[in-house]
């Protein structure tokens, strides 16, 4: 194969400086030791980290947004599993639509996803809601969740699980015991892919979320429509701190480019 | 959609298990009800909520009318709204192809280690909150005196700093940043379907590097940029917090516009016919699209 020319790897060196600025911008603004939005120039501080401990609403968003995460993944896997041994194993009538309703949450804008689950949830009495925020997140990471584990499923050898009939094992124990662990992996990072889904989703939490229930997202960007100062740059570094963790331990356990092939349709 | 949904199951002891009927819908049983009670029911209840009534002071009123409709199709406020959301999507999506698709090439040339660094680089921002690369760009465009301008200004290409907070220029830039690794990923998920051989072949009987791109590369790829583009612009088209952020409070899109009759001025009927028809004209430019590709492209796909 040809090699890439100068003018190539020019066109490269530009393109990948101006996708990492904002996010390099971000993170250099928050060790800014001004009071005012700067860049640090002649020392590093961490004046606007120690001020996010002192504004609680912040805090609390976070740690909404870890509980909604971790949960709502959980939940979505409870129902994703099952779902996917089925889709992967058996042909039956109504697999494919099955399928495409259980993927469609990529589809559909979730500036409408969001309006759909504030009516019917303030319908039914359950607005505004940790429930109710509970349950919307769970449906929205379920593809997700879904996608991974079905890959794991569809790829497993199955004559383990023969063998493992064969010597008396049967329905949970089958599942807990030999199923589980084969498609584990999958499972995992179905959860943390459906984790980083929720714990970025902004568009449609930002219509059911109230005071109590706000989640960092939410909580950044009504604090941005006021106003940005450095503090908001601060958090958000840290936001890409928590995620650049998470994507070295995802890429670790599972490989990173078959998550991100999982995430190549439509997800905002 | 996902290659593993298409497969048919087809080892033997899928066969097997396919003489019992029950237990692929009692597995699958949990989440369908999950997703009739939570998902199709509320969408149902929204195109429901857009035919309804609302006064300052009445509030909601069940009623079926058309009020809502016949706003959005008199006022020419609405027409002005979506015709801006939609040429903001198309110019973003034609930035992410004609920045999107070279980079995916020469990113794919590239040796073993580089490649995959770069392509970490590229597509990890995917995973990053969507409000801190959008805070990014609202640093980086600043007042008069942001980054981008004084940079500008630098290197004498400009003589007084450019607008772009609160523009669609703006908007444009910070979108087509958010979705590059969408376009990246489609075009590089076509290049690993090329043979590299038949670029060596062209090579060899005389082509330049510009009839190589053009009638060998291009061909190829056009599949991988075209689902790309359907991506972008169906998300772009639906973005939130890029246009909320970077566009301020005036400059609307059909989801900012969506969100204000939400949670500001209250008239959700309105509001949901302003997303219920976001998403028919979405899925009908979809469809249309994917129709047309693969139509154009049968030999491809086949």
């Amino acid at each position: 194969m040809r090699t890439n020319g100068p003018l190539a790897l020019i066109f490269h060196a530009i393109f990948v400086i101006v996708m990492l600025a904002p996010i390099v911008v971000v993170c250099l603004v928050a060790f800014t030791p001004e009071g005012y939005l700067s860049l640090p120039t002649t020392s590093f501080s961490l004046r606007w980290f120690r001020k996010i401990a002192s504004y609680p609403e912040f805090v609390h968003a976070f740690w909404v947004s870890l509980g909604l995460g971790a949960l709502s993944s959980l939940v979505a896997l409870l129902f994703a599993v099952p779902a996917a041994l089925a889709i992967a194993r058996y042909s039956f009538r109504g697999r494919g639509a099955l399928a495409a309703l259980f993927l469609s949450p990529l589809m559909i804008p979730h500036v409408v996803l969001g309006i759909a689950f504030l009516r019917f949830f303030t319908a039914i009495g359950m607005g505004g809601s940790f429930t109710g925020l509970l349950v919307a997140h769970v449906v929205v990471v379920f593809p997700f969740a879904l996608r991974l584990t079905l890959a794991a499923a569809t790829g497993m050898d199955r004559s383990i699980e023969m063998a493992a009939v064969s010597l008396g094992a049967g329905g949970w124990t089958l599942f807990r015991r030999v199923t589980l662990p084969l498609i584990l992996p999958g499972v995992i990072s179905g959860w943390a892919l459906a984790f980083i889904q929720s714990f970025d989703d902004l568009t449609m939490t930002v219509f059911l979320a109230t005071p109590g229930t706000e989640t960092l997202p939410v909580r950044m960007f009504l604090y941005i429509q006021d106003n940005i100062d450095p503090l908001v740059t601060s958090v958000s570094a840290s936001v890409i701190a928590i995620t650049m963790t998470a994507l070295i331990l995802l890429d670790r356990f599972y490989g990173l480019d078959r998550v991100l092939a999982g995430k190549s349709d439509p997800g905002r | 959609m996902s290659a593993a949904v298409d497969t048919a199951p087809v080892n033997a002891a899928a066969t097997a298990d396919a003489r019992d009927r029950r237990a692929p819908w009692a597995l699958t049983a949990p989440a369908l009800m999950l997703f009739v009670g939570v998902l199709v029911i509320p969408l149902a209840m929204t195109v429901m909520l857009s035919f309804h009534d609302w006064g300052q002071y009445k509030g909601i009123e069940p009623v079926f009318i058309l009020k809502n409709w016949r706003e959005i199709a008199t006022d020419p406020y609405y027409a002005e709204m979506f015709w801006r959301t939609f040429r903001i999507a198309l110019l973003t999506t034609l930035i992410t192809a004609m920045f999107g698709a070279p980079e995916a090439y020469i990113l794919n040339r590239m040796s073993g280690r580089w490649k995959s660094f770069f392509l970490l680089v590229i597509l990890g921002p995917l995973l990053i909150s969507v409000v801190a690369r959008t805070l990014g760009w609202a640093l980086l465009f600043g007042g008069n005196n942001g980054l981008i301008n004084k940079f500008l200004m630098s290197l004498g290409l400009i003589g007084s700093p450019l607008p772009f907070m609160f523009t669609e220029t703006g908007m444009v830039i910070a979108l087509a940043h958010v979705m590059m690794p969408f376009m990246v990923l489609s075009v590089w998920a076509a290049l690993q379907r090329v043979d590299p051989q038949i670029e060596n072949a062209a090579l060899s009987l005389g082509a330049g590097s510009f009839t190589i791109i053009r009638r060998i590369v291009l061909p190829q790829i056009m599949p991988g940029v075209l689902s790309g583009a359907i991506i972008v612009f169906s998300l772009s088209a639906s973005a939130f917090a890029t246009p909320a952020i970077i566009g301020g409070r005036r400059l609307k899109v059909a989801a900012t516009l969506a969100y204000d009759e939400f949670l500001n001025t209250l008239n959700w009927p309105l509001g949901a016919a302003v997303a219920v028809l976001l998403l028919l004209a979405l899925v009908m430019i979809v469809v249309g699209s994917n129709a047309l590709i693969e139509r154009r492209y049968a030999e491809v796909f086949r």
